[in-house]
């Protein structure tokens, strides 16, 4: 944060790359004055009170553990200002993202599946404009993935069975790399791809360039129809299902008599475990999807939910 | 009583040998603590993320084979105390029987144990083999038999081998006690209510949410 | 050689396969450790050939997968763990303490079976085609997406984990229940406190590997399980419980090599430890403190921000008592008479290495830093500066410092000179630029990566094969010493442990006659107070 009182600091590539660059700086130079102060006495004794030397070496009046407070005091001191420092920035890294600009990431072995909001869809590749907050909703189809950019010093597990927000901004046009980072099977190394930083009007070029069969939405508003949802959730259906108009965002009331909010994840466990959250006033009757739906349907679906409306536009 | 005069060279007397042998048993102990306690942390946890399925899957255990087998180690906990008291010379018999009488409740808890899993393993309740949870819920249902089985596999696992040790112990002691079997049986007694112990807690965990109401 | 010695009480099979004397076991576990750093040492050996280009050349990544998995479990179970305690532990401690054996020598011959019954597992698995999960066996790769044989390994994973909870329960037994008469515990030499410490954290944080390992196999043999995330089970609760027993084990793996360095500096130093309260207490404070920062190993993997808080700060708190052992063992240089024999130059070399290693350790407990950190070299570089520049220097220096009273014989200072400095420049060479390979951003487990990294490598892989030779050269001075060596008297450095009183090698049962202590420990100066410390 402070950074940018410090004349001559490159700022990084992103908001709080700098940020985590000072830190190592810091980092570097508190652990290069203990190990220079470590490495010079330890020179100075071994000359000076080697076996062959003739010097003084009565040291019995010391009072150790003044020295002994003094260097676990010293310690402690430097250690807490390291750990206040580092926490404070990551908890900035890693602060909730508000509903920016969404792109939803899949990892699978071994490839990163990138879904833009307009449907375009790229792999092992992410198209981003600079300067602009991003929010990614990343999933996991199998093992454990970690969507890693080492040029903006960030980096996030994906866990099978829940969703990750994650907030990247990017400052400066240019290819990054983008790695993962937690080991999951034999093409790991592999699992690696690239981060394009536009300009808005590249950016924008760039969208329309690619032509999205249809919007993730639309084909969410098909899946919809196709996994038979509607043939209980749409008007005039027989069974008696909650409509899902207006749902997303809004507190659900459940039958065990608390409330939950419904976001990506309460949509998304309906639909997968349907039986652990009953909405009130309803019996347990929708069956499990899982299995039946892959993550990236998921996703289309939950975009479509949320399409019909909320209470927050 | 007569003591065997013979002890390993690192001790200075049979009783210095005696006491750091109970020793032993006392930081094994810990060590079963701590392996019994990650499995119940685990537990907990489970059961705080799916309190519900967690309570519909306890109502489908033996209540009433989980209480006897409660019962059972209780007494054949109180008996293995007892058979402690009477080691000595003149009681070695009932010393003997008394242990005869744990070992009998430690099968009799074992062949128990077999009739409810056999019944569970009917009801299709042992997940990865043959599991159909017809109430709702059935994932967490499946979380929690697979932590009643791991739980109560090892649990018994560990009752075998009390059982093995009180029936060398027994035989020892019909023979002609000495002073070191007196350690040896106190740290076998040891064991056998700390296994008294986990159970009480896994029945607890087991047999009891879902029960309350 | 004195007739008494235990290496002449007897020649048969059976007089060693057999015996309860710890010397004897200590033996057999340095034979058995030889054997699995050979193999951990030949799988690092070809991960650093194969890393020497960006591409695939050597091996495929199934195979690299395997060679860095295999690297981990055999180094980490079947060599770190057991090394220092269980060679020169086990010899030793019964010696420096005034006692005949350790409490139980029949269950430490049964650790050591356990032991290489846990390693014959391993080896069949990997036989068989090996295992691919990394030493961290994570779920759901491990039990559901996995198709090597990880049931086998985490089988022998799981014996040997007996064997460690039967020598620490051996060794806590034995520290308190046999030490000479008139040896108080302020009067224990400090390596005693440091193993004893290492013993309280196998037998309280094994056990909780044994179960989570127990549960892998579960889930892999009935294809579901509790940390499966199809039925709503977390893989992180895997990470939870894994990290509970392995962060406190890194301590296991670090302790005993802190306990030689005491034990080192001050002989070669003559001088006490300074402190000796002080880093006494800092084992224990060590111990203790470990077991509540394991979730530092997760702070990108979702757990949530106050959890990372709290373990960053714990992590911050444990690194308190191994600043005071570093700059103790500093103190203690201070007006001392320095020799600069093999063992003392090891010890300096872990003073510096370990430092290295723990302050980037620092780097790692602050969280913002680890978010870029985590799964980079940077976290490779981090542990092996620890239990390669610490531990594996201590566990050598050690060595060589109580080589003559175990076999009796006297190597070659000038060849163990030469290895000790070839050590120390192979390691700093090897494991030095994958700091900055880490800093860049080259993730770990990596078969292929990018060109640009590539320069960083080939100096590691260069590192790697000075460190090779390095390592073997102890090999052939220490062989040849055994049949060529000078006699060792009975006490060569001239110091006052215990262990030193009794002829080199010690007889069956240690001493002639029961010895009885009346000194503090360190009493290297004839005219020497107690420091008047701690007053
Ligand atoms: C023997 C083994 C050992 C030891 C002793 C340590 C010691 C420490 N380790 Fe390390 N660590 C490992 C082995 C070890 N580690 C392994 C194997 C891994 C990776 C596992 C895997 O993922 O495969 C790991 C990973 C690891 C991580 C996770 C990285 C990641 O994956 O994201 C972290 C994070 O906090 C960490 C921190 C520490 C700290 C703070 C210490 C501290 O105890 C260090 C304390 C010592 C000092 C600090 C030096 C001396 C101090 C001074 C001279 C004081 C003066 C200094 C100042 C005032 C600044 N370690
Ligand atoms: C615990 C101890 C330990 C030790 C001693 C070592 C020693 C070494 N390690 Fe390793 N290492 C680990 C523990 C250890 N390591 C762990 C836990 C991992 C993580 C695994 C994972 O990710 O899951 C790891 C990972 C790891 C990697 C990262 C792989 C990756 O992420 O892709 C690398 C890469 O360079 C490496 C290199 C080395 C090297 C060059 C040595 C050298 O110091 C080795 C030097 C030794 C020799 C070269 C042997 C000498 C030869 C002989 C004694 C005899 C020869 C044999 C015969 C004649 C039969 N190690
Ligand atoms: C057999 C009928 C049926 C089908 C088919 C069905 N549902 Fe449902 N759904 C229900 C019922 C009944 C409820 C209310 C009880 C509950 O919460 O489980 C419900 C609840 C929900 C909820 C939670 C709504 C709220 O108000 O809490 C969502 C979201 C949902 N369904 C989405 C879907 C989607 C997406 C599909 C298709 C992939 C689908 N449903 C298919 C019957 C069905
Ligand atoms: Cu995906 Cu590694
Ligand atoms: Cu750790």
């Amino acid at each position: 944060m402070w950074r940018k009182w410090i004349p001559f600091w490159h700022s990084g590539v992103s908001l709080h790359g700098g940020d985590v660059d000072m830190l190592f700086i810091g980092l570097l130079i508190a652990s290069l004055l203990v190990l220079g102060l470590l490495f010079f006495l330890l020179t100075l004794f071994c000359v000076r009170y080697r076996a062959s030397n003739d010097v003084d070496r009565d040291h019995r009046i010391t009072k150790s553990w003044r020295w002994e407070v003094g260097w676990t005091a010293a310690s402690l001191a430097g250690f807490l200002v390291l750990f206040v420092w580092g926490a404070e920035i990551y908890f900035q890294i890693y602060r909730t993202p508000p509903d920016e600009l969404s792109v939803f990431v899949v990892a699978k072995q071994w490839m990163w599946k990138v879904q833009h909001s307009g449907g375009q869809s790229e792999i092992n590749a992410l198209h981003i404009p600079v300067g602009r907050p991003i929010r990614l909703v990343m999933a996991s189809q199998d093992v454990i993935h970690s969507f890693f950019i080492p040029a903006i010093r960030l980096k996030h597990d994906v866990v099978p069975g829940r969703y990750q927000d994650l907030e990247i901004e990017v400052d400066k046009p240019g290819h990054y790399h983008l790695f993962c980072a937690e080991y999951c099977g034999t093409e790991h190394s592999g699992m690696t791809g690239e981060i394009v930083a536009m300009g808005a009007p590249d950016y924008a070029t760039w969208l329309a360039t690619q032509t999205p069969a249809d919007s993730l939405t639309q084909e969410g508003g098909a899946l919809f129809r196709e996994l038979g949802c509607s043939g209980c959730h749409g008007a005039g259906s027989k069974i008696h299902a909650p409509s899902l108009d207006g749902l997303y965002g809004r507190p659900v009331p459940l039958s065990d008599g608390s409330f939950v909010t419904a976001d990506d994840k309460y949509i998304r466990d309906s639909i997968l475990l349907p039986r652990s959250q009953i909405a009130a006033g309803y019996q347990p009757l929708m069956p499990s999807f899982e299995g039946k739906v892959s993550e990236e349907q998921l996703l289309r679906l939950i975009l479509y939910i949320k399409s019909l409306g909320g209470p927050h536009p | 009583m007569p003591d065997d005069g013979a002890f390993a060279p690192q001790f200075v007397s049979a009783r210095h040998r005696d006491e750091t042998a109970e020793l032993g048993m006392w930081v094994f102990i810990a060590t079963e603590v701590l392996l019994f306690g990650g499995l119940i942390l685990g537990y907990c946890v489970y059961r705080h993320a799916y309190p519900a399925a967690f309570a519909a899957a306890s109502r489908h255990t033996e209540i009433a084979i989980g209480t006897a087998n409660t019962a059972i180690l209780l007494t054949s906990s109180f008996l293995v105390a007892c058979a402690v008291d009477a080691f000595a010379e003149e009681t070695r018999k009932t010393c003997v029987a008394l242990l005869s009488g744990a070992i009998l409740l430690g099968s009799l808890f074992i062949v128990l144990k077999g009739i409810e899993y056999a019944g569970e393993y009917r009801e299709h309740l042992v997940p990865g083999l043959d599991f159909k949870f017809s109430g709702e819920l059935a994932n967490g249902a499946t979380l929690f038999f697979i932590f009643y089985f791991v739980a109560t596999a090892i649990h018994a696992l560990h009752m075998m081998v009390g059982i093995g040790l009180l029936m060398v112990l027994a035989r020892l002691i019909l023979r002609a006690p000495t002073a070191r079997h007196r350690a040896a049986l106190h740290s076998a007694a040891l064991y056998w209510h700390f296994v008294d112990v986990v159970w009480i807690f896994l029945f607890a965990l087991i047999y009891l949410p879902g029960r309350t109401a | 050689m004195n007739e008494e010695s235990y290496l002449n009480a007897g020649y048969t099979l059976r007089s060693w396969f057999l015996t309860t004397d710890h010397k004897r076991i200590a033996i057999l576990y340095f034979a058995s450790l030889l054997f699995f750093f050979s193999i951990g040492g030949l799988a690092a050996t070809a991960i650093r050939i194969e890393l020497a280009t960006p591409q695939a050349d050597l091996v495929s990544s199934d195979m690299y997968n395997r060679l860095f998995t295999m690297h981990g479990v055999i180094m980490v179970w079947f060599f770190l763990i057991p090394s220092i305690p269980n060679t020169l532990g086990n010899f030793i401690v019964p010696l420096m303490i005034g006692a005949r054996d350790l409490a139980f020598p029949r269950l430490n011959l049964l650790s050591w079976y356990l032991f290489i019954l846990g390693g014959s597992v391993t080896l069949l698995a990997v036989a068989a085609g090996g295992i691919d999960t990394g030493w961290t066996f994570y779920t759901p790769f491990s039990t559901l997406y996995s198709n090597s044989y990880v049931a086998v390994a985490v089988t022998g994973v799981f014996i040997s984990g007996f064997s460690s909870i039967l020598t620490g329960l051996n060794f806590i037994v034995t520290i308190h229940r046999l030490r000479a008469p008139g040896l108080t515990w302020y009067r224990l030499p400090l390596f005693i406190w440091s193993l004893y410490a290492t013993s309280v954290i196998l037998v309280l944080a094994t056990p909780v590997l044994a179960m989570t390992l127990v549960l892998i196999v579960v889930e892999r043999l009935l294809g579901v399980g509790i940390f499966d995330p199809k039925i709503g089970g977390d893989p992180l609760l895997f990470q939870h419980l894994f990290w509970f027993y392995s962060h406190p084990a890194v301590y296991i793996m670090i302790l005993p090599g802190m306990g030689v360095i005491n034990e080192l500096v001050s002989c070669f130093s003559r001088k006490a430890v300074f402190g000796y309260k002080f880093v006494a207490w800092a084992s224990l404070a060590i111990a203790a403190v470990g077991f509540l920062v394991w979730g530092h190993h997760m702070f990108v993997s979702g757990q949530s921000l106050l959890a990372s808080l709290v373990f960053s700060f714990m992590s911050f708190i444990v690194a308190v008592p191994s600043a005071i052992k570093v700059f103790n063992w500093t103190a203690t240089l201070h007006k001392g008479s320095i020799r600069f024999d093999a063992p003392m130059l090891y010890a300096l070399a872990f003073i510096g290495l370990f430092t290295i290693g723990g302050l980037t350790g620092l780097f790692l407990a602050c969280l913002a830093y680890d978010v870029h950190a985590t799964d980079t070299y940077f976290v490779v570089a981090h542990f092996h500066y620890i239990m390669v520049g610490g531990m594996v220097t201590a566990y050598f220096g050690g060595l060589h410092y109580w080589w003559p009273k175990i076999t009796g014989r006297l190597y070659s200072e000038y060849w163990a000179r030469i290895a000790a400095v070839l050590i120390f420049v192979g390691f700093n060479l090897t494991f030095f630029p994958q700091f900055i390979l880490g800093a860049e951003g080259m993730p770990r487990r990596y078969h292929v990566y990018p060109p640009e990294f590539q320069l960083w490598n080939v100096l590691s892989s260069g590192g790697a094969s000075i460190l090779a030779i390095a390592y073997l050269l102890p090999l052939f001075y220490l062989a040849y010493s055994l049949f060529f060596g000078a006699r060792a008297p009975a006490n060569p450095w001239d110091a006052p442990g215990l262990e030193w009183q009794t002829p080199s090698p010690p007889p069956e049962f240690n001493f002639v006659s029961q010895p009885v202590v009346t000194r503090p420990p360190y009493q290297y100066t004839p005219d020497f107070h107690a420091e008047p410390q701690n007053a």
